[in-house]
């Protein structure tokens, strides 16, 4: 305890509340990696790393492997980024650098209420609504124009259903964006004004200054932002669940169905009726567990060396 | 002192009450395909004898669970346990209401019921062998149609269910290829096509997705009106799937109480009976009979008086032969 003033019972109450709260968190995770582990041990006996790396999801044959649902996790969580990074920086800089007062405040509103529509409305809308603007008009317009682009056209192969990895994609993007969008802009909110008017008075424009300072200014934060997103595209079970058709292969086609780790795991939970099975979708889990953690302790990392770079 | 003295019996009181009440509940724990009926039942019931019926839908796994670790006073599943599973848990199972599922497809210019296929014929559509809807062996069976040279699209259930165990049961009882290279189950490895979550999502797909076929719950294709196609059964006729078809299906079962009615009900070999049927089970522990008795007059009761609710809620009604048989094991385990 770094301060040892008097000993105030409400002080002592205080820090002991706050100690057990935090601790609580720390057993959290570990009982739930406790259960993890210990529910997955009979699929990690049987299976072993070959379930990293094996494509066979085979229920009957009770042939269990993870690598088709690592890979649509990762596609569509890399995909999903792509589209959400760009606009949510864009309706960052917006908000706090271009738009006129008065719309800063409804603009902001909205963003931050798209964070609040459950994803299970999310995944109703995206099947009933973009899956089949998708398939009638945006992917046959990608493939049209990709055709002839050697490699590239490869990705928009088959035919255009709307329930694919492009469109679970769209959706994931539109659901992270708010997260990106709100922490960018309040880190750009935190550039000093007073920088800011030094760069417009030596003649700089908008997007110089955006580009100079703004941005590097921030960009702890932003990052910051990305890596919650990213959690949260990793995370998302409901609404990939609707649109992404479910289907243990490994996919070259955008407009290939697929599968994610949190999408098997909802899909195939309830009705996993023996051990291995079951046990093998807690193994399952526990790969999500441990790649969530390395995503963290990698962003976590570049936070801290970035945040000592700045503050030098 | 006064106040502490206050809450006690307070607490005393609230804790008499649900005591008395649950003398009067039972819970329950399962299969989602039956839930809207058990609860349409159990409401009534209520109205009549004030007993409690709660069913959680928590799927036929979690209620084989439940069951198993004696946590509800009765369990639901839409597979029905082998007679080795039911010895093993020390369980008994009877049937309750009948469903079934039904091929719907989505091609252009076809109405519903004007396609017939064969349970060959489907085989080879789910095993991606017969890849075009103008396919030699569709058109022999469906002369009059014009049918176009388009890709079928396949869909299939993504999630766990009873609707794909039923559905795959019956491709495995009529063709060795599927048996040898996809087998039967709740999940299985479908070799083509895309998954749909739940009946919504596989209508949805076909619905959307031109020259498509997939395969949804009776009650979810008549509810909806969906495109659905007719289908050969064991005696070689083409049937439409209705309630008269699924009831024939369950008279002409062999469901014996000698084996706690362990029985898939593909295939039937009435001459109108439509061929992927399925029972949904109820599973009682052994040895708690007083719950038990509570459970079994709940379930006559509805025998008697729940059919029309039933058919309402499109579930088909065991037919009455099969009722009188449940009656027997009843009375045979000292339940009725």
């Amino acid at each position: 305890m770094p301060l040892q003033y008097k000993k105030n019972p409400a002080d002592i109450v205080f820090s002991a509340t706050t100690a057990i709260a935090s601790f609580s968190v720390i057993i959290f995770i570990i009982g739930i990696l406790y259960v993890l582990i210990s529910e997955s041990s009979p699929a990690i006996g049987r299976f072993g790393i070959k379930f990293l790396a094996s494509t066979d999801w085979n229920p009957v044959k009770e042939s269990f492997g993870a690598l088709t649902n690592i890979y649509g996790t990762i596609l569509t969580t890399i995909l999903s980024l792509m589209i959400a990074i760009p606009v949510a920086i864009g309706i960052a800089i917006f908000v706090t650098e271009i738009s006129p007062n008065f719309l800063k405040g409804p603009v902001g509103a909205a963003i931050e209420l798209l964070a609040a529509i459950p994803s299970i409305i999310y995944g109703m809308w995206g099947l009933f609504t973009l899956s089949p603007i998708m398939s009638k008009y945006v992917e046959p317009f990608l493939k049209k124009i990709t055709a002839d682009i050697p490699f590239v056209s490869i990705l928009f192969q088959g035919t255009p259903m709307g329930i694919d990895i492009l469109t679970a994609s769209v959706i994931l993007s539109i659901m992270i964006i708010p997260f990106t969008a709100s922490i960018s802009r309040d880190s750009f909110n935190l550039t000093p004004p007073i920088i800011k008017e030094s760069a417009y008075a030596i003649g700089a424009t908008k997007w110089e200054v955006v580009k100079n300072i703004v941005i590097p200014y921030s960009k702890i934060g932003v990052f910051g932002g990305i890596v919650l997103s990213l959690g949260r595209a990793i995370g998302e079970t409901m609404a990939v669940a609707f649109v992404l058709g479910n289907n243990h292969r490994i996919a070259t086609s955008l407009l290939d169905a697929a599968a994610t780790i949190t999408v098997t795991l909802a899909n195939e939970f309830a009705e996993a009726d023996n051990d291995i099975y079951l046990s093998s979708l807690f193994y399952l889990a526990l790969v999500l567990f441990v790649m969530s953690f390395i995503t963290l302790a990698i962003a976590k990392y570049f936070l801290i060396k970035a945040e000592r770079k700045y503050s030098r | 002192m006064k106040t502490i003295l206050k809450l006690t019996l307070i607490a005393a009181l609230i804790l008499s009450f649900t005591h008395a009440h649950a003398a009067e509940t039972l819970n329950g724990a399962g299969a989602t395909f039956p839930y809207p009926v058990y609860s349409a039942w159990a409401y009534d019931y209520n109205k009549i004898t004030g007993v409690q019926l709660n069913y959680q839908s928590i799927g036929s796994g979690g209620g084989v669970k439940q069951i198993a670790a004696r946590t509800v006073d009765f369990g639901a599943s839409d597979a029905p346990m082998t007679p080795e599973e039911l010895q093993k848990d020390s369980l008994l199972q009877f049937p309750a209401v009948i469903g079934g599922v039904v091929p719907v497809a989505n091609i252009e210019n076809i109405k519903p019921g004007q396609l017939k296929l064969d349970s060959d014929t489907l085989c080879k559509i789910y095993l991606g062998d017969i890849k075009y809807w103008d396919d030699a062996q569709i058109m022999k069976m469906n002369k009059g149609l014009k049918l176009s040279h388009s890709e079928i699209t396949v869909v299939y259930r993504s999630d766990g269910s009873g609707t794909t165990a039923i559905f795959t049961d019956y491709l495995n009882g009529i063709c060795p290829a599927w048996k040898e290279k996809v087998g039967a189950g709740k999940a299985v490895k479908f070799p083509v096509g895309i998954g749909g979550k739940g009946n919504e999502g596989v209508s949805n797909y076909v619905q959307r997705t031109a020259n498509s076929i997939g395969y949804v719950e009776f009650a979810y294709a008549k509810q909806n009106k969906l495109n659905h196609t007719q289908l050969k059964n064991a005696a070689g006729n083409f049937i439409e799937p209705s309630f008269e078809s699924f009831e024939d299906a369950a008279e002409t079962g062999d469901f014996d109480a000698k084996k706690g009615f362990y029985l898939w009900l593909t295939n039937a070999p009435g001459k109108d009976s439509w061929p992927i049927a399925g029972a949904t089970f109820i599973l009682l522990a052994k040895e708690k009979t007083d719950s038990n008795k509570s459970v079994v007059r709940f379930f006559d009761w509805a025998f008697k008086n729940g059919d029309n609710k039933a058919k309402e809620l499109v579930y088909v009604p065991l037919p009455a032969s099969l009722k009188d048989k449940i009656r027997a094991y009843w009375k045979e385990k000292g339940l009725y």
